[in-house]
């Protein structure tokens, strides 16, 4: 990992912009109106605010209490007939699975939606010891046919266009490369995920959220998909990062209220699907993966972010990311909250991530437990700053702060530090768009009561 | 099985170290009310939103019937209620596989939820619980007088503790992966229609 080459998110996002003129703002238009999806959502119910509070304290009180409720809902899964499993890193994570694979006999299993199995690598890992992987989510499906990690948590494929869907598809599975109907390509994999669905010796998904009071695991889907691998093959297998427990069923409600609307501005998934214990004739084992969360618990600036329930609101509002593409952080987190997560990983890998901001505040405002992603940020520079990984010199010219409008005390936090480079926007935000806030920074300081999402909600035209 | 025995004890003896000094309590989840909220109405607008449809079929016969319009050229019914026998009934069925080929699922659900439309499907209700998803389509039973108002409400009704496999569903399967364009019957179900119909109390037709 030490000597892994640094991410430079920047030109990547310069090159998604210049690719053409079609694939960034359509990006842009499409995670645009998601984010207009979930602010009607949100506004419709008056106790928005109030349950944010309630789900920010649920997740403070469970990790402040994390291993009393690991090992009740380690106690409770067991007594229901699960099998529990705990693996420090990704590389355990990725052995026990495959030796539950390899005593079950299992040579293809399919798989639904888990970014904890991508931040495992789980698949080319299984898929190098002979074990044939399908993706059975849509978005994830074309990710793996394309070869490419998927570039958002919710919306794994939506920096492409139908065309390359189409095109996609042509060469991978021969089909019309001028049938681009997303009917049509939906239901194409439809029958190319059914017999597999069948035929599979496995199925495994990941985990919303892990209940300790009664040893339940959640799973959210639109597609059903993960309810199919977890009902039809013999096997189930869910891999669990440690920081998704809550104590109680009742905290579900808060925690469901919130996620979908915040992700997709829909009141919930299709399927929000409870597993306790194996189903009638089936084994179910349970992964618990720590994978350095517990280590990030100790980190006094950072361990908040363990709150989150990735339902990529904050990437969806983040001017940044929008005009990115997921792609460009070269991590398997993206977007804001990829600025934060990442970092633990490989700080020298990431080091340009928290430069990939204009610390403009939005996605701590629309955060659904009040991570305080932006402040995160910016420390994230200071540690950055305080190791010597500087942003890269050649984009240090242009240095207009959004998130001085909304957080004037921070800009004096940020004086301090003394490093100019820690005050600092993307440069690559200035291209060949019309819509762009960053090139308007003379408006900005009269509206420094404004935060800075209102201030934009109401300047975007 | 695993071979990673120590892992657990490292995990917790970490996270013991780590915990951060102050302790966060539980918060107490209130009861929002929504008083006069129109219960059956608010489920269906939220069931339409979600692509699916409801229909006060009145009686068995209705129910029968309507099963007929919306799907008649269905060879495979699996039936899991009583009031509705189908072609083939779901307590025969041994192996999830052998639901690869069922057009129509009919199954009754305990509640709906009006906030979003959702019914709550259990293993106990399904028997098996393919039967949820690998069903073509889908018609849910439902007693009219069994909606709850919000997922606080739902949660307080749900019993974990009793089923392996419980599920809110809201509407038919879908998918907006291209382009973000909608599209239902992307895995699961291509089609969820609800029957408003309270229970029937005859014996079980097998
Ligand atoms: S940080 Fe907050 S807004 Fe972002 S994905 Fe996590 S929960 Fe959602």
């Amino acid at each position: 990992m030490d000597n892994a080459n640094q991410v430079d998110p920047a030109k990547s996002a310069e090159l998604f912009i210049l690719h053409d003129q079609v694939h960034e703002p359509m990006h842009d238009r499409f995670l645009w109106a998601t984010m207009q999806r979930r602010d009607a959502e949100a506004a419709a119910i008056p106790e928005w605010e109030e349950l944010r509070e309630i789900a920010s304290k649920i997740k403070e009180h469970t990790l402040t209490h994390l291993d009393h409720y690991l090992e009740a809902f380690e106690a409770n899964a067991t007594k229901r007939g699960a099998h529990v499993h705990w693996a420090l890193d990704a590389a355990e994570h990725n052995e026990i699975v495959f030796s539950i694979l390899k005593d079950h006999g299992v040579e293809e299993m399919i798989k639904s939606k888990s970014m904890l199995q991508e931040e495992c690598q789980m698949t080319p890992f299984l898929q190098s010891r002979g074990i044939k992987v399908i993706e059975s989510d849509l978005g994830e499906r074309i990710q793996q046919l394309d070869g490419q990690p998927p570039s958002h948590i919710v919306f794994p494929a939506i920096h492409k266009t139908r065309k390359d869907v189409a095109e996609l598809f042509a060469r991978s599975v021969g089909t019309d490369p001028n049938n681009d109907d997303p009917h049509f390509l939906t239901e194409v994999m439809r029958n190319n995920a059914r017999p597999r669905f069948l035929a599979a010796g496995a199925g495994m998904t990941g985990g919303n959220f892990a209940v300790a009071e009664t040893g339940t695991f959640m799973v959210c889907t639109n597609e059903g998909n993960a309810d199919i691998g977890a009902s039809v093959p013999p096997l189930h297998i869910a891999s669990i990062g440690i920081e998704k427990l809550v104590p109680r069923v009742e905290d579900l409600g808060v925690f469901l209220r919130l996620l979908s609307r915040s992700a997709e501005g829909t009141p919930l998934t299709q399927y929000s699907s409870h597993f306790t214990g194996p189903r009638k004739g089936g084994e179910l084992h349970i992964v618990l993966v720590d994978n350095g969360r517990s280590r990030r618990l100790g980190m006094p600036d950072f361990w908040h972010s363990l709150k989150c329930i990735r339902c990529g609101a904050c990437m969806n509002t983040c001017p940044v990311y929008r005009r990115s593409g997921g792609l460009a952080y070269g991590a398997t987190y993206s977007g804001p909250i990829g600025v934060i997560l990442d970092p633990t990983f490989d700080e020298f890998k990431y080091s340009e991530l928290p430069f990939h901001s204009t610390l403009c505040g939005s996605c701590t405002d629309v955060c659904p437990v009040k991570i305080d992603i932006s402040d995160q940020i910016f420390k994230w520079r200071r540690v950055m700053a305080k190791k010597g990984y500087l942003p890269l010199a050649k984009r240090l010219s242009f240095a207009v702060s959004g998130h001085v409008l909304g957080h004037p005390e921070e800009y004096h936090a940020m004086e301090k530090v003394a490093e100019p480079a820690i005050d600092y926007a993307p440069h690559f935000l200035l291209y060949n768009r019309s819509l762009n806030p960053w090139g308007r920074d003379r408006e900005l300081p009269q509206i420094v009561k404004q935060t800075f999402r209102e201030w934009y909600l109401a300047n975007r035209s | 099985m695993s071979t990673f025995k120590f892992s657990r004890e490292v995990i917790l003896g970490t996270i013991r170290a780590n915990v951060p000094k102050q302790q966060v309590e539980h918060p107490q989840i209130p009861v929002f009310q929504h008083p006069d909220r129109p219960l059956k109405s608010e489920f269906e607008r939220r069931l339409q939103q979600a692509g699916g449809a409801s229909h006060d079929v009145g009686t068995m016969a209705g129910a029968e019937s309507k099963l007929m319009t919306l799907h008649p050229g269905a060879k495979v019914i699996c039936s899991a209620v009583p009031e509705i026998a189908g072609t083939r009934r779901v307590e025969k069925v041994r192996d999830p596989h052998e639901l690869a080929d069922v057009d129509v699922g009919i199954v009754r659900a305990r509640f709906g939820v009006a906030e979003t439309g959702a019914i709550w499907l259990t293993q106990e209700d399904l028997v098996v619980d393919a039967l949820a998803v690998l069903s073509q389509h889908l018609i849910v039973l439902l007693d009219p007088d069994q909606i709850v108002g919000d997922m606080h409400d739902a949660y307080r009704r749900v019993r974990l503790d009793e089923t392996s496999y419980g599920c809110f569903m809201m509407g038919p399967s879908a998918t907006a992966d291209v382009e973000a364009t909608l599209v239902h019957g992307a895995q699961g179900a291509r089609s969820l229609n609800i029957f408003f119909l309270p229970p029937h109390s005859a014996p079980p037709a097998n």
